[in-house]
This record gives C-alpha cells, sequence and structure tokens, in this order.
C-alpha cells in the first residue's frame, strides 16, 4: 500500500471510530468533544502503529490516561471485533459492560484508568519493564490537557528520560476545552511543549487530525535519546457541526438531528 | 530496631528472591543503596526520587508487564500520597505490588505530626483485595516479606520500631493471628511493635492474679475473625494495642468484628484522635500517648471492673 492509500484507509477508520462514538452521545450523555477530538489519533494508534496482536513478537501497550474519552476505546474495540456496534449505545446504562470510563470489565481495556494523571507514571512502569527484557515493545500513553494540571503527570515527566524509555510515547490532546470552559481561561498550559523539552523529552508538534502528520511522529519511535512527547492540536468535539470547539462539547448528549446532520457531515469527509 | 533498618535487612531477603527469580524487581525513593540488593542488581533498582504517587504508578506498571515490584518507602508519605494509586493501579487493576513501609506509627518520633502514619492501616484495609501485614519482631518482618511474595495481590507490609522477641519463631500464616501467651481473663490483641508492649503488660497483670491471653494480629487484612470471636468468647474483654489512631485500625477492625457477633467488650489503647505534637525520643511519646504497659494494664483493669 502506498502512503497515500494508508492515510486514506486511516481516515475511514477515523469516520467510523467517529460515528461509533456518535451512537453512544445519540443515546445517552457521553464525554463526547474528548472522544471525537481524539479519534484520528486512535485510528493511527489502532489501525497503523500499535502491534496488539502477541503472535507476531513484541507486544505494544496504549494506556488512555484521559480515561473520560472512553468511547474512543470503545469504537477502536468495535472496529477490531471485540465489541458488538449494538453494545456500544448501552454504555453506561444497566448492566452494560461498558462504563463511563475504561474499567477492567470492558473488552481491549489494557489498563483500568478514571482518575486523572494516573497513566503516565504505569506507562513508565511498564516501558521499564520492556526495557529490562530489551522486547522492544513500545508504549503509549494518552493524556488530556487539562489532565496535565494534575501533578502527577509532571512528577512522571520528570522521571521518564532519567530512565532512557527510548519506546515511551506521550501523547497530549490539545482540544483546549476542559469540563469548566476553556483551559486557557481555567489554568493555561502554554508555552506546552517548552514544558516537555524542558523535562528533556523529545517533542513533536503536529496538528492532531492530519493521518499523515500523526504517523510521521510515531514513525520517529524510538527516539536515540528518550521518550516522545507529541503535543497533538485538535478540535474538542471534532466533526460534530455546531458543537466542535465550543465549551458543551466536552460533556453532551445529542438529539436525533445532531446525529443525523453529524452522519451526514463524515458522509463527505469519508 | 528501627522500621528503617528491619526494611533495610528486609532488603538481603529481597535479594534472596531477586537471585531465584528474575521478576523481582525493587523500587525506592531517595534511600541511596538499599542493602546487598542495588549491588547485586543494579538494573532492577530503581530509585524514582521523592515522588510517591510516581512511585506507586511505576510499580504498578511494572508489575503489569509481569514483573514482582518491591516499593521501599516511608509510611505516612506511601500510605496517603500514593494511596490513590495502590487502590487504582494495584489493587483495582490487579498489580501485586509489595509495599514495605518503615516509619509507621510514631517511629519518626520528633520528627513531628507530619512524619507520623496513624492512619495508614484504616486506609490500606479498606482497599478491596489488600493484603495488610504488621509483623511484631525484625525476624516476623522478614518471614512476612517472603510471605508477601507469595501472596497473588498487592500487599502493605508495616514496619515500625520493632524489638527482638525471645524465643519467637512462629511460622509466619497470612491471615493466622498467634496467641502468645495463654489466658482467660482478658485478651490483649496487639500489632507490631505494641505485642512486645502487650508480653510485658502480660507479665505486669500475672503480678495481680489476672491471666491476659496475648494475640500478635500481624495480618490486619484479612483480619483473624475466628481468633477474634474466640477471645470474646473466651475472655469477653479485649484490649487492643497499636501504635495507629484508635479509629479504623486494628481497634477499628476488632470492634467491627465484635459488633457484628453482638459479643464482649472492648477498650483500644493507641493514639486518641490527635496529631501528636510533643516533641520527645520515641519510646517517651508512646507514654505521653498511653501506649505503653501502664496503658495496656489500666485500660485492662477498667474493663476487668465492669
Amino acid at each position: 500500500m502506498t502512503d497515500a492509500t494508508i492515510v486514506r484507509d486511516l481516515q475511514g477508520r477515523a469516520a467510523s471510530l467517529r460515528r461509533h462514538i456518535l451512537t453512544v452521545a445519540g443515546a445517552y450523555y457521553a464525554h463526547l468533544g474528548g472522544a471525537m477530538s481524539c479519534a484520528d489519533l486512535m485510528a493511527v494508534l489502532f489501525f497503523d502503529f500499535l502491534r496488539l496482536d502477541n503472535a507476531r513478537g513484541a507486544r505494544d501497550h496504549f494506556l488512555m490516561s484521559k480515561g473520560h474519552a472512553v468511547t474512543a476505546l470503545h469504537a477502536c474495540m468495535v472496529e477490531l471485533g471485540q465489541i458488538d456496534v449494538t453494545e456500544l449505545p448501552t454504555s453506561g446504562q444497566s448492566g452494560s459492560r461498558l462504563a463511563g470510563h475504561p474499567t477492567r470489565k470492558a473488552p481491549g481495556v489494557e489498563f483500568a484508568t478514571g482518575s486523572l494523571g494516573h497513566a503516565l507514571s504505569v506507562g513508565i512502569g511498564i516501558a521499564l519493564a520492556e526495557q529490562l527484557d530489551r522486547s522492544g515493545a513500545r508504549t503509549v500513553v494518552l493524556l488530556g490537557d487539562g489532565e496535565l494540571q494534575e501533578g502527577t503527570v509532571w512528577e512522571a515527566a520528570l522521571s521518564a528520560p532519567r530512565f532512557g524509555l527510548e519506546n515511551l510515547v506521550a501523547i497530549v490532546d490539545y482540544n483546549r476545552f476542559q469540563a469548566g470552559g476553556r483551559v486557557d481561561d481555567v489554568l493555561p498550559l502554554d508555552p506546552l511543549a517548552d514544558k516537555w523539552r524542558a523535562f528533556r523529552w523529545n517533542v513533536r508538534e503536529i496538528d492532531g487530525h492530519d493521518i499523515a502528520a500523526i504517523r510521521t511522529a510515531l514513525a520517529a519511535v524510538p527516539a536515540a535519546n528518550g521518550p516522545t512527547a507529541i503535543i497533538a492540536h485538535t478540535v474538542k468535539g471534532k466533526g460534530v457541526p455546531g458543537i466542535e470547539g465550543t465549551p458543551r462539547a466536552h460533556y453532551t448528549m445529542l438529539s436525533d438531528e445532531e446525529v443525523q446532520r453529524t452522519l451526514a457531515a463524515l458522509e463527505v469527509v469519508s | 530496631m528501627s522500621g528503617y533498618f528491619t526494611a533495610m535487612s528486609s532488603a538481603e531477603v529481597l535479594s534472596e528472591l531477586a537471585e531465584r527469580n528474575p521478576a523481582v524487581v525493587l523500587l525506592s525513593q531517595d534511600f541511596g543503596a538499599i542493602g546487598s540488593f542495588t549491588a547485586r542488581f543494579p538494573d532492577r533498582h530503581f530509585d524514582v526520587g521523592i515522588s510517591e504517587e510516581n512511585l506507586v504508578g511505576v510499580a504498578a506498571g511494572l508489575a503489569h508487564a509481569g514483573k514482582l515490584p518491591f516499593v521501599l518507602a516511608m509510611a505516612p508519605f506511601l500510605s496517603m500520597r500514593g494511596f490513590e494509586q495502590i487502590r487504582d493501579d494495584c489493587a483495582y487493576n490487579r498489580n501485586p505490588v509489595k509495599f514495605i513501609a518503615p516509619f509507621s506509627g510514631l517511629e519518626a518520633g520528633p520528627w513531628g505530626p507530619t512524619h507520623h502514619a496513624m492512619e495508614d492501616i484504616a486506609l490500606l484495609r479498606s482497599i478491596p483485595g489488600m493484603t495488610v501485614l504488621s509483623p511484631a519482631d525484625p525476624n516476623e518482618a522478614h518471614r512476612a516479606v517472603r510471605a508477601a511474595a507469595e501472596i497473588d495481590g498487592p500487599v502493605y507490609v508495616r514496619l515500625g520500631f520493632l524489638t527482638p522477641l525471645d524465643n519467637y519463631d512462629a511460622p509466619f500464616r497470612v491471615g493466622e493471628a498467634v496467641t502468645m501467651r495463654d489466658g482467660n481473663d482478658v485478651t490483649l490483641i496487639a500489632t507490631g511493635g505494641c505485642v512486645a508492649t502487650a508480653l510485658a503488660a502480660h507479665e505486669a497483670l500475672l503480678t495481680d492474679g489476672i491471666r491476659a491471653r496475648v494475640v500478635n494480629m500481624h495480618t490486619l487484612k484479612p483480619l483473624d475473625n475466628d481468633a477474634v470471636e474466640c477471645a470474646a468468647r473466651d475472655t469477653s474483654r479485649i484490649v487492643t494495642v497499636e501504635e495507629h489512631s484508635i479509629i479504623g485500625g486494628l481497634g477499628g477492625a476488632v470492634a467491627e468484628v465484635l459488633a457484628e457477633r453482638g459479643q464482649g467488650r472492648m477498650a483500644r489503647v493507641g493514639v486518641r484522635d490527635t496529631f501528636v505534637l510533643d516533641v520527645a525520643p520515641y519510646p517517651e511519646l508512646l507514654s505521653r500517648c498511653g501506649i505503653d504497659v501502664a496503658g495496656v494494664t489500666s485500660a485492662a483493669k477498667r474493663l476487668l471492673k465492669d
């Protein structure tokens, strides 16, 4: 496959992920915005970058530190056949296997998260173990931007370069909104890339909706001298007309009309 | 022997475990070299600096990827700062990290209330799937560390100032209390270094003709409910002795059993819901809190009068 074909294919996957996420937000209140903003990142991770099949040797690791975007992860599992598409809208409802954060019970969840600021430390531990075993396995941790307000993230950020950990990747879904409003209004993070650089990470700053750019950034892993941080600039609620880039995107339920309008827009994209 | 030295001597047990099991790794926080472990297994000892949350999260990740991590960190900071990571990343995510926590109770003495761990038993035993051990002397601490390695789940080994007990080498069985002295007038249930206090109280009570049973509750979770029930049945009066808040620790755990069974009466010797502001060397500080032989014997006698 040519790169252009792969990119087109992954764009199609991302559109499918967004369609799956819509079935949840159309049925119930969900963290729609943060799931939609990372859909392109998730498409590249799960359908291009991560080696999740044991049979092929090193098994990579994925930790969703921004656990509230769980529907994006469940959507990947639908694409991989681990969750039935009809099960997805049961998320958060009585008796469902699917909760509002990645739990031990849901298929395809490598590590249960929810409380913010945990998974980068866990990712360091996993990467240390893989380094000890010289397995070459890669560990990817997806973080939210609001999540970076947790001090534990910076404890972890400080310690990862000290251990080398060339196969550790932290991706920040920088969608600029958190529950209480704009990140810049609540507690600004900028200059964000400089912060990670100062902590001695290899930093790449990309458009988090540009499939080719995401692939290029991930292709630089392992970096020669330590862990990689990818600052992915994204739009909260990306792909949902009238809602993307607004505070409502964070946690909402969509009307049938909004769902139909979004599905139509996704048709155009894919 | 201070909990710190007990922990350091436990490192020799870890070296032995590491020799046999290549999955064993050690994490610590700003403690420098740990016994012989660091020299023998330099690639398997990680000092993450002064950051308890990160420390526990990293350990959970190592366990997740198949390692058997032991974490050496100070009880007050590990149990309180690291609590959520112990709960979420270790217990909830089923990662069998083993914690060795010196400086529990009032061991840090004159360093002040920030360094006292009076809440760790209450916190840790509230976590589903957690095992909480509190050995009575340095040798039992080594046995507890060995036992922790065998448990399929996270384990907290609480270490304080521990005096070697004479002729004490009972096998360490998780969840099985050890009856150190027989007696049917009253039962002293103690944990950690307070077992030595209870043994001394046993002798003191004998001079008054009171025969006190002494139970070493070296496992706080799972609690030996049978030993508590048996004490309640045989002696009907129980005094708990611990270097911990009287809320939620050994006293709290025993009270839960007694309340559910509707049998027995009890008194709790421990830190009485206060920050210990007195500045004094460790043993004196315990006495000021009433956690000494006089405190235990008077609690026992008060119970017997009722």
